[in-house]
C-alpha cells in the first residue's frame, strides 16, 4: 500500500515540475506587466490545485493500469504468431488483410483514449460555451474520436503495406481545404484545432506502443522510420469528421425547419 | 453544500462514462481475441480508481482556475492595449509550455537516434545529445511563432483558412526536400507538442481576446491557436533536419 502512495506522490511531484515553466510565465506576466489583482484569487488558487492534483491521479492512474495492459496488447496482436503468417516479406504486405484485427485495435484503441483525451474534454467545455450551446460537447467529442479512429487504422494500414507517409498526408490536406470551402464558417477555427488536441496525454502513448509493435513485427520495416507517422494521422483526420459534424447538424437543422415550415403551411 | 456534492457526483459519473470505452476496448481484445486473461486485477482497478479521480479533478480544476485566469488576462490585455506585452506573452507562453514537454523531451531523442543512424550526425552520445537539445528549442521556437502569428490573426481578424493553406503549402514543399528519415518525426511532433495544461489554457486566452476586441466573433475567431501550434513544428523540424 505504501508502494503506490509513495509512487502517486512521486507521479505529484513530476507534475508540479511540469507545470512550472507555465505557473512562472503566468505569474510573471501577471505581477510585472499586468499589475492588476485577479479576481476570486482563491478559487483560481484552488482550481490550479484541483488542475495538479487531477494529472497527477489520472496519469499515475495510466501508468499503473492501463499503458503497460494497452501496450502488451499491441505488441501481441502485431506478433507474427498471432496473424498466422510466416516472417518474411512479401507474405506479409501481400497478406495485409490478415492484419484485420490490427486495424480494429487501432481502431478502437483511437477512439477510446480520445473520449477520454482531458484536452479535448477541455475544447469541448468551451465550444459548448461559445457556441451558446449550439455545439455539444459530447458531439464534438464523438466527432473527434471517430476521425482519430480512422486515421490510427489507416495509418496502421500504411505501416504494414509500407506506403510512403506523405502521400497520405497531403492528400488528407487538399480534401480538408475542399471541405473547408463547404463547411459552415463558425466550425473552421475549431475543427483546425481539434487535430491538435486530440492526441496528448492518453492517446500517444498507446498508439505510439502500436506503431512500435507493428513497424518492429514486419520484416523490411524499420520502427525507427516507420514506427512514426500515425500521430500525424491521428491530427488530420478529426479536422475531417469535426467539419462533417457541423455539416450534418447544419443539414439536419435546415430540414427541420423546413419540415417546420410545411406544417404551418399545412395547419 | 447539496448542489456542491450534487455537481461532483454528476463529474464523477461523467468520467467513469468516458473511461467505460477504454475499458471496455481492453476487456474485449484481451479477453475475447488474446484469450487471455486479465493480469494484476488488483492494480488494474487501483489504476482506474486513480484516473477516474483525476480526471474529475481536472474537470473541476479546470473550471475554476485554467479558464478563468486565461480569459482574464485575455481581458486584461486587451484593455491595457499594449500589442507587443501582448505578443511577448504569446511567445513565452507558447515556447515555455513546449520546452518542458515531456513527450517533445522523448521525440527529440528517437529522432536523435534516427539521424545518427541515417548518418545525418555522428552516432556518438554527445552528438545525440547536442542534435536531440537543438531539435527541442527548434520546436519550442516554433510554438512560440504560432502563437504569435494566431494571436495576431485574432487582433486582425484574419481569416484562419488562409493561414493555414499557407502552411500546408510550407509541409509540402519541406517534404520536398527534407531528409527522408525526418518527415515522419516532423510530421508527428506537430501533434505532440499541445500539453493537456497548455490546450485550455491558450483556447482560454484566444476566446477572451476574441471576446474583448469588437467585431471579432469569439467562435470564428477565438479559436485556432492550437491549429497554428500543430502546425508550424511540422515545418521546423524539416527545417532543422535540412539545415543540419
Amino acid at each position: 500500500m505504501s508502494g503506490y502512495l509513495l509512487s502517486l506522490w512521486s507521479s505529484f511531484l513530476s507534475t508540479i515540475d511540469d507545470v512550472m515553466p507555465i505557473i512562472g510565465i503566468l505569474v510573471g506576466f501577471q505581477v510585472l506587466v499586468l499589475r492588476k489583482t485577479i479576481p476570486h484569487l482563491p478559487q483560481v488558487l484552488l482550481g490550479f490545485l484541483l488542475v495538479l492534483l487531477g494529472l497527477a491521479f489520472f496519469l499515475e492512474g495510466l501508468e499503473r493500469a492501463l499503458f503497460p495492459l494497452g501496450k502488451i496488447m499491441a505488441e501481441q496482436l502485431t506478433a507474427p504468431d498471432f496473424l498466422g503468417l510466416t516472417g518474411d516479406e512479401t507474405s506479409m504486405s501481400e497478406h495485409w488483410q490478415a492484419f484485420v484485427w490490427v486495424y480494429l485495435f487501432a481502431f478502437a484503441i483511437g477512439f477510446s483514449t480520445t473520449v477520454a483525451e482531458p484536452s479535448l474534454i477541455a475544447v469541448a467545455i468551451k465550444a459548448n460555451q461559445v457556441s451558446a450551446g449550439a455545439i455539444k460537447p459530447w458531439g464534438l467529442r464523438i466527432a473527434v474520436a471517430l476521425g482519430v479512429a480512422v486515421g490510427i487504422s489507416l495509418g496502421a494500414f500504411r505501416i504494414v503495406t509500407g506506403t510512403p507517409l506523405h502521400y497520405y498526408i497531403i492528400t488528407g490536406y487538399v480534401f480538408v481545404l475542399i471541405q473547408t470551402w463547404f463547411a459552415p464558417r463558425t466550425i473552421i477555427a475549431l475543427a483546425y484545432d481539434s487535430g491538435g488536441v486530440t492526441t496528448s496525454t492518453v492517446t500517444v502513448p498507446l498508439v505510439a506502443a502500436l506503431g512500435l509493435g507493428l513497424s518492429s513485427n514486419i520484416p523490411g520495416r524499420n520502427p525507427l522510420l516507420d514506427g512514426f507517422g500515425l500521430i500525424a494521422f491521428a491530427s488530420l483526420f478529426p479536422m475531417m469528421t469535426v467539419m462533417g459534424y457541423a455539416q450534418l447538424s447544419e443539414w439536419s437543422a435546415k430540414r427541420a425547419a423546413k419540415a417546420a415550415e410545411r406544417t404551418d403551411q399545412l395547419s | 453544500m447539496k448542489a456542491l456534492v450534487l455537481q461532483l457526483f454528476k463529474s464523477l459519473t461523467d468520467s467513469v462514462r468516458d473511461l467505460l470505452p477504454i475499458i471496455g476496448v481492453i476487456a474485449f481484445f484481451q479477453l475475447l481475441v488474446l484469450g487471455q486473461p486479465i493480469p494484476n486485477l488488483l492494480e488494474l482497478l487501483w489504476g482506474i480508481l486513480l484516473v477516474v479521480l483525476g480526471l474529475t479533478l481536472f474537470v473541476q480544476g479546470l473550471k475554476l482556475g485554467l479558464f478563468p485566469i486565461g480569459e482574464t488576462m485575455a481581458w486584461d490585455f486587451a484593455a491595457k492595449g499594449s500589442v507587443v506585452w501582448l505578443l511577448m506573452f504569446a511567445f513565452a507562453l507558447g515556447f515555455g509550455t513546449t520546452v518542458a514537454e515531456p513527450a517533445l523531451i522523448a521525440v527529440a531523442e528517437e529522432a536523435a537516434e534516427v539521424a545518427a543512424m541515417g548518418g545525418m550526425i555522428l552516432d556518438a552520445p554527445d552528438a545525440r545529445k547536442d542534435y536531440a537539445e537543438g531539435l527541442r528549442y527548434t520546436v519550442a521556437l516554433s510554438v512560440g511563432l504560432a502563437i504569435v502569428v494566431g494571436v495576431l490573426r485574432i487582433l486582425r481578424g484574419w481569416p484562419i483558412q488562409y493561414l493555414i493553406i499557407s502552411g500546408y503549402i510550407g509541409v509540402v514543399i519541406m517534404t520536398a526536400f527534407a531528409p527522408k528519415e525526418i518527415i515522419g518525426i516532423a510530421y508527428d511532433s506537430g501533434g505532440v507538442t499541445t500539453s493537456t495544461i497548455t490546450v485550455p489554457l491558450v483556447t482560454a486566452l484566444g476566446v477572451g481576446l476574441a471576446s474583448s476586441i469588437e467585431g471579432r466573433n469569439p467562435m470564428i475567431d477565438g479559436f485556432g491557436l492550437i491549429a497554428f501550434a500543430s502546425l508550424t513544428p511540422m515545418i521546423f523540424v524539416m527545417g532543422y533536419g535540412i539545415l543540419l
